[in-house]
């Protein structure tokens, strides 16, 4: 077992797949923390993102798939950082005076080829976030409010709505999203591609949609800092 | 045009164990007439009548369809012109006074032998590993006595207009194998005959491959754009396919 198994995931294939099946996962992921977020810019004092947030550090069905988010984040970065040494080790000890690189159809030529550095900048944006929200919240530096007669509920609307009176902090995340729209404009239909799922019937629906996500999602998240820093 | 001057630069090692360098040359009378490898023919008696020694270069059938010419001409697999090999290029695409950089394959898995040539054995291994039909000759068969769906017969002719010729390779920018892999298994798994060893040949293949030490295939797609036989990267989709159920869905096993 352990061997046909090892033997078809440490293959080329077998760890694209893995690079495939992570990056569907945080790019589903993407997409409910960003419909979550949303709720930053109503205008309750909070209120609601807060209460949502309790929600998603206390059910139990949520909080595991976040111990698998973290797995799998890590779990694409590891074996993309791998892909990326070995694939650039490829060329040999001689590279080409001269090259340069054409791509076929509609593939981006930017994205595919820089998604190596492209998820390390996305890497590092993804540890600082973290540290500064997530480390933040679990290290219990936020002040507690009770809303009505409830629980009594972090406060990280306003240890959020503090970062993004910074204006760094506003630039550095909108930044940071371009960094993700050029990872996904490529990633996400070449996650479909490495599953082998290219079908002259879907591939263009899977190509529009890929490109509709990759800009409108980044863009969603970099509206919520731009309007809490001028609006909120 | 029919005088033009060209400045060529050209790859020039002795062999594979020593350190090459790039070498200048200028060469006049070119006709737009020519193909390619004509013009370096041209420059490699100007070189023999200064006494010096020509540079090595690989060609066969000069037209088109043995996949022994190579070159990274200017940056480009077998030159600027999309779906040509280098002995199907013309002079004409180029302009008086052009420097034109000429290089071998640059690939890990294909050392250079001498000045332009590489030595792509490595493909050799990878269709030993399964790229081949098993068949036991006997009887001819009869003529359409196994029927084959006309959009299946396509994609497999398709494939299999492959020429091996390591272009893909030496426009990856991840010098992978992986477009010429999938040609030679797409190709025989969606032909009736291929596909009884299908689950055996992905898995073989693939293990070759990467044993070769191509790199791994991003989807970048500059081995569609530079393939002289425009080999669409729809065959790495179905390798994939052939590779996963083989891997995991088949009882066959490879070692
Ligand atoms: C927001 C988080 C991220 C998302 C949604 C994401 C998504 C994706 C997707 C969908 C792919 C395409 C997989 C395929 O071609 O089969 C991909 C590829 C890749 N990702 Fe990410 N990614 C993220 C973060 C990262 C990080 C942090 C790294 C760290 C280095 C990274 C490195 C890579 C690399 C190197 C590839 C190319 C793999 C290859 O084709 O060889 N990504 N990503
Ligand atoms: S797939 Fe195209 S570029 Fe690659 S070896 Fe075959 S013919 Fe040459
Ligand atoms: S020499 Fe045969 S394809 Fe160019």
């Amino acid at each position: 077992m352990v061997n046909w198994f090892s033997r078809f995931i440490t293959s080329s294939i077998g760890q694209k797949i893995i690079m495939s099946l992570t990056g569907l996962f945080l790019i589903t992921f993407l997409l409910v923390h960003l419909i979550g977020n949303l709720q930053l810019m109503s205008s309750d004092g909070g209120q609601s993102f807060n209460e949502y947030a309790y929600f998603m550090t206390h059910n139990p069905l949520i909080k595991t798939v976040s111990y698998g988010l973290y797995a799998f984040i890590l779990l694409h970065a590891i074996q993309g950082i791998v892909l990326w040494r070995r694939n650039s080790s490829a060329r040999g000890s001689v590279g080409y005076a001269v090259k340069k690189d054409r791509v076929a159809g509609d593939n981006s030529r930017v994205s595919s080829v820089y998604m190596g550095a492209l998820g390390t900048v996305i890497l590092i944006f993804i540890l600082i976030h973290m540290y500064q929200f997530w480390l933040q919240m679990k290290l219990g530096n936020t002040e507690m409010i009770t809303y009505g007669d409830g629980e009594p509920v972090k406060d990280l609307y306003t240890l959020v709505s503090a970062a993004y009176d910074n204006v760094l902090f506003v630039v550095f995340y909108v930044v940071s999203m371009i960094f993700i729209a050029f990872h996904l404009w490529h990633g996400f239909q070449s996650a479909f591609q490495t599953l082998g799922l290219n079908h002259p019937k879907w591939t263009p629906l899977i190509k529009t949609v890929g490109k509709i996500y990759s800009v409108a999602v980044p863009v969603g998240f970099a509206a919520i800092p731009i309007y809490m820093h001028f609006f909120q | 045009m029919d005088n033009m001057t060209l400045t060529l630069k050209l790859w020039r090692q002795k062999n594979a164990n020593s350190k090459g360098a790039f070498e200048t040359h200028t060469l006049a009378g070119v006709s737009e007439h020519m193909s390619f490898l004509e013009m370096l023919d041209v420059l490699n008696e100007q070189i023999i009548n200064e006494g010096k020694e020509p540079f090595a270069f690989e060609h066969d059938c000069r037209e088109g369809i043995c996949g022994t010419c190579s070159l990274m001409i200017n940056g480009y697999a077998h030159g600027p012109q999309q779906g040509t090999t280098t002995c199907q290029l013309h002079m004409r695409h180029f302009n008086d006074g052009d420097t034109v950089t000429i290089e071998p394959w640059r690939s890990q898995a294909f050392p250079v032998v001498k000045d332009l040539v590489v030595n792509r054995d490595a493909f050799d291994r990878i269709i030993q590993a399964g790229g081949y039909v098993s068949i036991n000759t006997g009887q001819a068969q009869d003529g359409n006595a196994i029927a084959i769906e006309k959009e299946q017969a396509a994609g497999a002719f398709d494939a299999a207009t492959c020429i091996g010729c390591g272009a893909c390779v030496a426009a990856c920018p991840n010098a992978s194998a992986m477009l010429f892999t999938a040609a030679k298994v797409s190709h025989l798994a969606q032909l009736p005959q291929g596909e009884v060893e299908a689950a055996k040949r992905a898995q073989k293949m693939v293990a070759q491959h990467d044993q070769e030490g191509f790199g791994r295939c991003s989807n970048i797609t500059a081995c569609e754009a530079e393939c002289p036989k425009g080999i669409s990267v729809a065959h790495i989709a179905r390798l994939n396919r052939e590779y996963i159920s083989a891997s995991l869905g088949s009882e066959t096993q490879v070692n």
